[in-house]
């Protein structure tokens, strides 16, 4: 029986490196079936509800009133599945880290790598990343069936040349991703899955329900801060209101989404160093 | 060189480990023996830097495990069975660890082999059972070669082949010269793998020696005598100092003299013997004694209630480890 690679007391030079976490989270993303089934779900159900919203408008638009003819935003129209996508993409994100405490695997990766903070920047930018692009599939797809739809009938469609449709359409991926990473973020915080899963569906559907018990004034300015209405605002070619209130423009809302993300993975991070594993 | 320092843990009211000190030394096997609940658990994860004493400190090599360039090759650890996600294969969990240290993929299939688990490493690890998971989570330990070893039960859940496996392997690893330390609440199964101690009870140091001195030590050695005049040997021994009493069956436990003066005393006294034999207390029951003692220190200091762990109970399971380890004469 022989157990040696190499001398076991030979130093080796150098250090763990933010590079072999990064693969290593890659890994581990690509090798559960949770990951397959997510991602195609977020794409299926991004494109699935857009192609269910553009041809209902489609069917409807020649009985529609002039107003609504007026504010019509196919673009946006045919992204309305994002509002389901985003619940797929916020299950595998909170999976990527409730996975690992539900199964004793976080006391592994951090007996592989003690730096805890490395190993949250390596899940974030790997599940990010791979959010980011299974986002923006779905949001040109979403957006290519739906105009494919509209163009079959007599509303008016848009294509990717006209102003600000190009942005509306990528902000569709930038929001996916954000939102997984929100997700990500609360999992680190609350570490059960049951609990992290429940806590973000209950931020993005019962939140505007509860904000509906409250007069105008109040639950559109709250409102406006919500991350369905601020994907809305970023996916958006025509801007926006709620009543009377104007939603944030587009890359303030980007912004503000990305300052939640942010700050749930900070508040992570910093739980994840001091607590035991 | 494992080196533990003043390690004192709580957990809310609950005391797991307090003030422990302790060392493990390179090129032998060093069990860490306590009841279920008396904090041996938690002290390895104190020495792998997942859970952080409240006081006291614990270094590897002389470095605290953070500041451990790579983890992984100086330092394996199989902590409970089947820390897996059920739905990865055993080889994409190894190769996701190794990936983080930079080991190469051939010593995945290297350390997979070597458990006997590569006919089963592309399969999802949730349809392993226990004793597979045990293996995989060797493997793991194995994955970076490195030089201290830390075995939380490894043996739990194994059948007897794979005990015999796992007894030689960390023989085998503590000859190569590395740090072997292995934690059982099963002290039969100490005494046939250990070569050094360190006991807790209720995360306490209770004892820190090599397993010979760890028997002797404990007050169970007496000399079996059987004789057709107990009354009249008894009373013989007794007038030497000696301490007698009956067996169950029939014949006397004698302490306070060894077996060959109590032949001497025999023969002055025309006695016949029909057996003398020199009895050892098994492990076991050293072990019992040790821990029940610390035990019943620790009751009389009125301990907030949570830490009210389980009492060391009698493993009555592992009968066989109640026979003696030695017995001479006959």
């Amino acid at each position: 029986m022989s157990l040696a690679i190499d001398n076991p007391t030979l130093a080796r030079p150098g250090h763990y490196s933010p590079a072999g976490v990064l693969r290593s989270e890659w890994t581990k993303l690509r090798s559960v079936r949770s990951t397959t089934w997510s991602l195609l779900a977020t794409v299926v159900a991004t494109i699935g509800v857009g192609v269910a919203a553009t041809a209902t408008e489609a069917n409807r638009w020649t009985h529609l009133p002039l107003p609504d003819r007026l504010t019509f935003d196919p673009t946006n129209l045919s992204l309305t599945g994002l509002l389901l996508g985003q619940l797929a993409i916020g299950v595998l994100g909170v999976l990527v880290m409730s996975g690992e405490y539900g199964t004793g695997t976080i006391r592994a990766t951090l007996a592989a790598v003690p730096h805890r903070g490395l190993v949250l920047a390596a899940k974030a930018a790997v599940f990010g990343a791979v959010a980011l692009v299974v986002g923006e599939v779905a949001s040109f797809g979403a957006f290519g069936v739906g105009q494919a739809i509209l163009a079959g009938g007599p509303s008016p469609h848009a294509s990717l040349g006209d102003p600000a449709v190009l942005r509306a359409v990528v902000s569709g991926g930038l929001f996916i991703g954000l939102l997984g990473l929100l997700a990500l973020g609360l999992a680190t915080i609350i570490r059960h899955t049951a609990g992290a899963i429940t806590t973000f569906v209950g931020l993005l559907l019962v939140v505007p329900l509860v904000l509906q018990a409250f007069p105008a004034s109040i639950r559109d300015v709250v409102a406006r801060y919500l991350p369905a209405n601020l994907g809305n605002a970023m996916t958006s070619v025509h801007p926006q209101t709620l009543g009377m209130t104007p939603l944030f423009s587009p890359w303030a809302s980007f912004g503000i989404l990305c300052g939640y993300a942010v700050a749930a993975l900070a508040i992570g991070g910093w739980l994840m160093v001091r607590r035991d594993a | 060189m494992i080196e533990a320092r003043n390690l004192t843990k709580r957990y809310g009211d609950t005391l797991a480990v307090r003030d422990l000190s302790f060392e493990v030394q390179p090129g032998r096997v060093t069990g860490f023996l306590g009841p279920n609940g008396s904090g041996k658990s938690t002290t390895m994860r104190m020495i792998l830097g997942l859970d952080r004493p409240d006081t006291g400190a614990v270094t590897v090599n002389g470095r605290r495990y953070h500041d451990l360039p790579w983890p992984l090759r100086e330092v394996g650890a199989l902590l409970e069975a089947k820390s897996i996600h059920p739905g990865r294969s055993a080889y994409n969990h190894l190769w996701s660890l190794a990936q983080t240290n930079d080991i190469a993929r051939s010593r995945v299939d290297e350390v997979l082999d070597l458990v006997g688990l590569s006919s089963v490493s592309r399969r999802r690890a949730g349809k392993f059972s226990l004793g597979m998971g045990q293996r995989l989570g060797m493997a793991a330990a194995l994955l970076g070669d490195p030089g201290v070893l830390l075995f939380d039960e490894p043996i739990n859940g194994l059948d007897p082949e794979g005990i015999r496996w796992v007894r030689n392997l960390l023989k085998h690893l503590a000859s190569e010269g590395r740090i072997v330390f292995v934690s059982s609440h099963l002290m039969s199964e100490m005494a046939l793998t250990a070569d050094h101690l360190v006991v807790i009870g209720r995360g306490r140091l209770v004892a820190e020696m090599a397993v010979e001195d760890f028997v002797a030590n404990s007050s169970g050695h007496f000399v079996r005598v059987r004789t057709p005049r107990p009354v009249d040997l008894g009373r013989a021994l007794s007038a030497q100092g000696a301490h007698v009493a009956a067996e169950a069956d029939g014949a006397l436990a004698v302490t306070g003299l060894p077996a060959g003066a109590i032949g001497d005393v025999a023969l002055a006294g025309g006695i016949a013997l029909h057996e003398l034999s020199s009895q050892t207390a098994s492990l076991e029951d050293a072990f019992m004694e040790l821990t029940h003692d610390s035990v019943e220190f620790r009751g009389e200091e009125s301990l907030p209630d949570g830490d009210r762990e389980s009492a060391p109970s009698r493993p009555s399971d592992h009968a066989d480890a109640r026979r003696p380890l030695a017995s001479a004469g006959k």
